[in-house]
């Protein structure tokens, strides 16, 4: 089957996590699209490892699982918190900062 | 030249006592005015033992020298703390100390009721050691530390009564118009360093033999702008007037028997220089005779009987001034007019200042009349003190006055005929107006509430009066019998070239003099001996009388020459400063803000706008990558 194929897919979900990103307003859901983009940058790893016959984009792609995971335990601790502070979990509603 | 150790405690005294009284504070308060009082005189016992020592040595070895310290030793240029007491240093150090003390025991009794007396004593020592100090240094940079000292010690004296504003501007005004003229000895400095590499009267004195004449006349005029400033010659003349806001002791010592002359002084101990630079020494006539006529005429129309007799001073130092430029035979008539003049003027000041204390602080003639019956200790020692400075045989004037206006017609041709009338003119002018000071004062009838009479002064304030009026009596005589002081002070100065020639005989100049005298005194008698006069000031007058009322418009000249235009200066480089300095800080500071806030608004706060513009940047940037690599 031809690698190219897979990378059509791998941009296929980046382009639907961006959107997802910019466009929802649910902390929960903008968090899902962030993790959809950062597989879907796994996936092109993982081709790009197949492609060229060595390890190194697969060895990365672990590295992103990692990072991934330690990402969801910080980002929906701060969604938790945020969600209990202000009964809300909309990401426009925490434009603080801008003050 | 010897060397004496003990020359430093004659400054050091009085410095001492002005340290401790200001120190000290209101501790010093029931005791102040009698431990400056005593450093005083303790300073003129020093002063007599030192003029004691100086008479049984030999005329070559009376100046004695004391270094201190080395002060400046840069590469080849050395000034030392040094003092030198000679023969011209110690008449100033007599007059000093000896008039100094007297006009502190005076001023125990005149500023009793002031609260802060001991701050005045403190000042007035402080003056005694700053002026020692100027007549005492031993180079030009040693006088100059002594000549600001005394110009501080005037200004705090002037503005003794600060409290209120014009007498704090009188001091300002003395302050300034000092610090012009100090400004010339500084320049005078220099120019001696620049061309001769020494600033010690010894090593200019022996340069100047050596020197070009473009630099002795420059560092003449120099010293020339210095003296008209502290002894109030034309053209720094303005401030003396004013310099009356002191109390009247203050203008007894300072303005009127020491700090004054030492312009003279500064001329007289310069007179290599100046015997060399033929330039400056013309000028230095020219400056005094306008003087002792702007003096004089201004004394014709005061009422202020302070200022009647700072006018007079200023006159009188004219007198001075015009001698010490009429080279080698002037400068021992100029010291000896100063010195009977240091008699006589403070004498009348602190008759002035009684004739003050008796009516309630009254200053205008016109308010007086007739004291003389109810102060008649005042009324005679003023009264010496007038027949004194009028020149009437024997009183002291009469032998240094006459001696200047002699030495002036003696000194040559058109020039000596002209100087010697501006002197003989002046003398006239004196008469006049001190007949009048006396008539509108002493004589006439009281212009006063006769029921309220002036009471006469106490006794701490008539010893000092009665004993400098017995200097007006008899210091003329003194230093001038066998030509004391000429032959004291010749060892000084080239004295034996002698003056040019004698178109008259001095017996004729000295009875022109009187008949000028007389003419004058009579004509202040007719105008103002015979009828009653106004206790205001009649407005009816003429130009004249009117412009030297306004001290012949000497302050408008200021003012409108250098006060506007030095303020419409000041106004523009502020303007210049707020505008173009502080307006290019202020405008970067203005656009640094503004473009801070314009960029602020890009700044929603909004996550997902912020998501949106990294991904169009994130685009962008692989837009430009593929635009590039294709």
């Amino acid at each position: 089957m031809n690698p190219t194929n897979y990378l059509y897919v791998s941009a296929l979900l980046f382009t639907i996590g961006a959107i997802g990103v910019v466009v929802r307003r649910n902390a929960i859901v903008v968090f899902m699209c962030i993790e959809l983009m950062l597989n879907a940058a796994n996936l092109s790893f993982v081709t790009f490892a197949r492609m060229n016959g060595n390890l190194d984009g697969q060895v990365v792609a672990f590295f992103t699982m990692v990072v991934a995971a330690c990402e969801v335990v910080v980002g929906l601790a701060i969604i938790v918190t945020i969600y209990r502070s202000r009964r809300s979990a909309s990401v426009d509603d925490a434009s603080l900062l801008r003050r | 030249m010897l060397v004496n150790n003990g020359l430093v405690y004659l400054i050091a005294l009085p410095l001492f006592g002005s340290a401790l009284l200001l120190l000290a504070g209101r501790r010093a308060d029931r005791w102040g005015h009698l431990f400056a009082t005593a450093m005083s005189a303790m300073s003129f016992v020093l002063g007599a033992v030192q003029f004691y020592e100086m008479l049984g040595r030999d005329a070559e070895n009376r100046a004695v020298t004391q270094k201190l310290f080395t002060w400046i030793s840069v590469g080849s240029f050395n000034v030392d703390a040094g003092l030198l007491l000679d023969q011209l240093s110690i008449c100033f150090v007599l007059l000093i100390t000896g008039v100094g003390t007297l006009i502190h025991i005076y001023s125990i009794a005149y500023m009793d009721h002031d609260k802060d007396r001991r701050r005045f004593f403190a000042y007035l020592n402080l003056f005694i050691a700053a002026m020692l100090l100027l007549v005492m240094g031993d180079s030009y940079l040693n006088l100059y530390v002594g000549w600001e000292g005394v110009g501080l010690a005037s200004y705090l004296l002037i503005g003794f009564w600060n409290q209120k504003p014009a007498y704090a501007t009188a001091s300002k005004k003395a302050f300034i118009a000092n610090r012009v003229g100090d400004m010339g000895l500084s320049f005078a400095i220099m120019i001696a360093f620049a061309t001769m590499g020494t600033v010690s009267f010894i090593g200019v004195k022996e340069a100047a033999e050596g020197s070009s004449q473009g630099a002795l006349t420059a560092i003449g005029l120099m010293l020339l702008l210095a003296a008209t400033g502290k002894s109030a010659q034309f053209p720094l003349q303005a401030w003396l007037g004013d310099a009356m806001a002191g109390p009247t002791p203050v203008s007894a010592l300072i303005h009127a028997a020491t700090m004054v002359t030492a312009g003279v002084y500064l001329i007289t101990r310069s007179n290599f220089i100046f015997d060399a630079a033929p330039t400056a020494q013309l000028l230095v006539v020219i400056v005094g005779a306008i003087t002792l006529l702007f003096g004089a005429i201004i004394g014709t129309a005061k009422d202020d009987i302070k200022k009647a007799l700072a006018a007079s001073t200023m006159s009188q130092i004219g007198y001075m001034v015009l001698a010490t430029g009429l080279g080698p035979v002037g400068y021992a008539f100029a010291i000896m007019h100063l010195l009977t003049h240091g008699f006589f003027k403070a004498g009348m000041f602190l008759g002035a200042g009684s004739v003050m204390h008796g009516t309630g602080d009254e200053v205008n003639m016109r308010k007086f009349g007739g004291i003389r019956h109810f102060m008649p200790v005042t009324f005679a020692t003023f009264g010496l003190g007038y027949l004194a400075i009028l020149g009437v045989p024997p009183f002291a004037g009469f032998y240094s006055k006459d001696k200047i206006i002699e030495t002036a017609f003696y000194s040559g041709g058109i020039k000596g005929i002209l100087i010697g009338s501006i002197a003989l003119f002046g003398a006239a002018l004196t008469a006049f107006y001190m007949t009048r000071v006396m008539i509108l004062t002493f004589a006439g009838t009281p212009r006063y509430d006769i029921n309220n009479p002036p009471h006469e002064s106490s006794f701490l304030m008539l010893l000092p009066m009665g004993i400098l009026a017995i200097g007006s009596v008899t210091s003329g005589f003194l230093l001038a019998r066998g030509e004391a002081l000429v032959h004291w002070l010749e060892p000084l100065f080239h004295a034996h070239e002698g003056h040019g020639p004698e178109i008259l005989p001095p017996v004729v100049i000295s009875l022109m003099a009187l008949t000028v005298v007389i003419i004058g005194a009579t004509f202040a008698w007719f105008k103002y001996g015979r009828g009653p006069v106004a206790d205001t000031a009649p407005t009816n007058v003429s130009i004249f009388t009117r412009i030297a009322r306004r001290d012949l418009l000497q302050d408008d000249f200021n003012e409108s020459v250098f006060m506007r235009p030095g303020q419409a200066l000041t106004r523009l480089i502020v303007k210049t400063d707020d505008v173009v300095v502080d307006g290019t800080v202020r405008g970067v500071a203005a656009a640094t803000l503004g473009s801070g806030a314009a960029l602020r608004t890009s700044q929603t706060g909004f996550v997902r706008s912020y998501a949106a513009l990294i991904v169009i940047g994130a685009i962008a940037l692989i837009a430009a990558i593929w635009a590039v690599t294709l």
